[in-house]
């Protein structure tokens, strides 16, 4: 379980996240939603640690996955981004690398060279996240000829092929078609099986569809959180009522 | 912030009430051209039902079209899914009515069978159930609402006490066995009415409180 306690991030001195205590259980999607603003992404960021190449962040509280916490010092944060991986809103391939070499350079930075293991574990991730088939004939071509949904599957991709244990997704649905939104929904619900999948969307539909557990943020507070079903049929805070069904926001 | 969507929720609620009124008038039709003897007023129980039925086409084609267009949530998925399900329990009251105004038409013909205001009391509890239930999802009143679903059990006695007392009746004198069974048919169709009534509260407590009151023995003994 990812889990956070009294988490509270301030950029500047301006308090942004104001003591968020919030779980992120095995094998859930759980989405986080709230208007611009309300400190979900950053939320999510603080998840592996982002903060850190942040100036004048500060980040006080807990995060612990399974139980140990990220933010001790001894912790690498490189290799706490590998247990945690993360994709954004845009999708963001290395241009200058092929399909296949994107795919791995998680791996590659990590110092893996066997050229079969990486093989291996590209076709893997690739399968994964549902791009194999599209992409099998041109691994070596370049990820700009791939469509922005595809794109953001290579992205998966390059998150998976580290094996991680929590996938957090930055509005990864943003800028993408409903074929290309389903089929990352659909992915999303393969990996659900193996991995803690956390997704920030301003999309309610999307957070009612693919999540099984709500949290709705405003400015910086938790408003409040359970299993998706009940939020979107029967919140209990007014205030998340009013911002699920568009009456302010 | 007032959206376009609270307009057409408001327009929503008005079709559903302008509906649950004609039904409430066919129910109070129903009383009187059983127990005034009135054919006249038989035969607008079955006028006003052409509308009813017109009117629940109009009502499942907007919710359909809200829940596609709109894709509601919270408050608004709660009235627009309870409006789908109290919309035939209207409609169904509705063909009740004719039931009993066409069983009414044969009876005014005959002598009364019941001398007491048994048959009286039992139209008029099914008539204040079905208004209350409306009020209640008017005025968003669950103590309202669970009044209304408490109330079924009275109707029930009352249906029961006179249905024993038909059947006594007819035991006693063959030549009033026809003029029973009519009678028997009004009143299990007026029962329906105020179970359908029940019904409506219920929907009217999910719409208030998001919470299921439906056949409470399965949430006391789940395994059962």
């Amino acid at each position: 379980m990812l889990a956070c306690q009294n988490l509270k991030i301030e950029f500047d001195r301006k308090p942004v996240l104001k003591g968020v205590t919030l779980d992120f259980p095995a094998q859930k999607i759980s989405a986080i939603i709230g208007p611009s603003g309300c400190g979900k992404s950053t939320l999510l960021r603080a998840f592996n640690r982002m903060h850190d190449l942040t100036p004048g962040a500060k980040v006080t509280g807990s995060v612990t996955l399974n139980g140990r916490e990220i933010y001790d010092g001894a912790e690498d944060p490189v290799l706490i981004r590998r247990r945690i991986g993360m994709v954004f809103q845009k999708a963001n391939p290395f241009p200058t690398l092929s399909i296949f070499e994107n795919t791995i350079s998680g791996l590659r930075l990590s110092g893996v060279g066997n050229r079969a293991l990486l093989h291996e574990a590209a076709e893997k991730a690739l399968v994964d996240a549902a791009l194999w088939d599209e992409v099998k004939d041109r691994l070596k071509s370049s990820p700009m000829s791939l469509s922005g949904g595809q794109q953001q599957r290579l992205c998966i991709a390059r998150a998976l092929a580290v094996d991680p244990e929590v996938l957090l997704m930055d509005e990864p649905c943003s800028a993408l078609d409903p074929i290309a939104t389903a089929k990352i929904e659909e992915l999303m619900f393969r990996l659900r099986e193996r991995l803690i999948v956390v997704i920030v969307t301003h999309n309610m539909q999307q957070a009612a569809r693919a999540s099984d557990r709500t949290a709705f943020l405003w400015m910086g507070e938790l408003v409040e959180e359970g299993e998706t079903e009940a939020i979107f049929t029967s919140p209990k805070k007014s205030m998340t009522e009013d911002y699920i069904t568009g009456r302010f926001g | 912030m007032m959206r376009h969507f609270d307009n057409e929720l408001r327009d929503l609620k008005l079709n559903l009430l302008a509906m649950a009124g004609q039904v409430e008038e066919q129910i109070a039709l129903t009383q009187q051209c059983l127990l005034e003897r009135s054919n006249a007023k038989a035969e607008r129980v079955s006028q006003l039902d052409k509308i009813v039925d017109e009117t629940e086409l109009k009502l499942d084609q907007t919710c359909i079209d809200l829940l596609a267009l709109r894709a509601p949530f919270a408050s608004d998925l709660r009235l627009i899914a309870s409006t789908l399900k109290i919309v035939p329990e209207l409609e169904r009251a509705g063909d009740h009515c004719c039931n009993i105004a066409r069983r009414a038409l044969i009876l005014n013909l005959q002598p009364p069978v019941l001398k007491d205001d048994s048959l009286k009391r039992l139209a008029e509890e099914t008539h204040s159930m079905m208004c209350r239930a409306v009020d209640a999802f008017v005025n968003g009143d669950g103590d309202m609402a669970r009044a209304v679903i408490l109330n079924d059990d009275k109707v029930d006695d009352l249906y029961v006490q006179i249905y024993s007392e038909l059947l006594r009746g007819m035991l006693a004198d063959p030549l009033c066995i026809e003029r029973s069974s009519h009678l028997i048919i009004v009143i299990k169709n007026w029962e329906r009415i105020a179970d359908q009534a029940t019904n409506i509260a219920e929907e009217v407590l999910f719409i208030l409180e998001g919470i299921n009151v439906k056949h409470r023995y399965l949430q006391a003994h789940p395994k059962a």
